[in-house]
């Protein structure tokens, strides 16, 4: 199995070659769409380079959710992420931090949950599943 | 003028990889202005010969059952110029082919100079998250209508025999 190490370096240059950024821009705690520049075309893009690289699988929507805060979708009140909504997201995203989002739950936030820890952390839970 | 970037396929294994031919020509109006006295192809329209070659090869490993757009180009590189006379070939390979869209690598070469290389990436718009498509838009009617299959006449499916149309 890859250490977190050799997961991280790999994301990196998945990071690099999907978004044209440089290596030292890809910290772990960066932000895919904040720090990093990411559109919602290129998610699709790293998530292609992803399953390539890594030799996994990743069925649409598990390591990017998708329509996360749709207006429609009950979890948000005011601009706000509902405790409801909170349940949701630690269930469809465990590979994200919710804990941190949770300290101020507006739906612009949501974005700040693409983190490249959070690819990483996905990709070592899928790596140790096998 | 049609949009048309491609003069016509020579190669086409189904779901793999094609090729396609772009003979430039002094009679393209656009070359007398890029640039007057210096007539080179533009490096967007090789771009979207390539890109035509490539999303024509995802289209049609689904039949063209979906709308095929050009989403993004994380690397284009041109290695020289293409001018009249030329003859570009654009050889496409199918990276990915998913349902969501796909990746190709293109390469344009002349001869055996390497003219422009590119990875691009389509998506299928019905597939993604809220896209609202127009009624009047359909795969199908775009490439059947404006003839492009046509261009596939010499082509041949992953079978070896001749590339069929899917049904109208």
């Amino acid at each position: 199995m890859a250490s977190s190490a050799e997961v991280f370096e790999k994301v990196r240059e998945t990071l690099v070659d999907a978004l044209g950024v440089d290596d030292d821009e890809v910290t772990q705690e960066a932000t895919l769409i904040g720090d990093l520049g990411a559109e919602s075309i290129d998610f699709l893009d790293i998530v292609f380079r992803l399953e390539k690289n890594f030799d996994v699988r990743i069925p649409r929507g598990e390591l990017f959710p998708e329509n996360l805060a749709a207006p429609d979708s009950g979890f948000v009140k005011d601009g706000v992420v509902t405790e409801a909504g909170l349940a949701e997201l630690r269930q469809k995203m465990p590979h994200g931090d919710i804990d941190a989002f949770a300290e101020d739950p507006k739906v612009e936030n949501i974005q700040d949950l693409f983190t490249v820890a959070m690819i990483c952390k996905f990709l070592e839970a899928k790596l140790a599943k096998g | 003028m049609r949009w048309f970037w491609i003069d016509r396929f020579i190669e086409f294994e189904s779901g793999k990889s094609a090729k396609a031919v772009k003979n430039v020509s002094l009679a393209e109006e656009h070359l007398h202005d890029h640039f007057p006295g210096f007539p080179v192809m533009p490096g967007s329209l090789m771009l979207e010969g390539m890109a035509q070659t490539g999303g024509i090869l995802l289209g049609e490993s689904h039949g063209f059952q979906h709308i095929v757009i050009l989403a993004k180009v994380p690397k284009v590189v041109y290695h020289s110029w293409a001018v009249p006379g030329d003859t570009l070939i654009y050889s496409a390979e199918l990276l990915e082919a998913r349902p969501e869209g796909g990746i190709t690598r293109v390469t344009a070469t002349c001869g055996e100079r390497l003219v422009a290389e590119a990875e691009i990436v389509f998506v299928h718009l019905d597939q993604s998250a809220g896209a609202a498509i127009p009624a009047h838009v359909d795969q199908k009617n775009f490439v059947f209508e404006l003839g492009l299959m046509s261009i596939l006449d010499v082509g041949k499916a992953g079978s070896g025999a001749a590339a069929a149309p899917a049904a109208p």
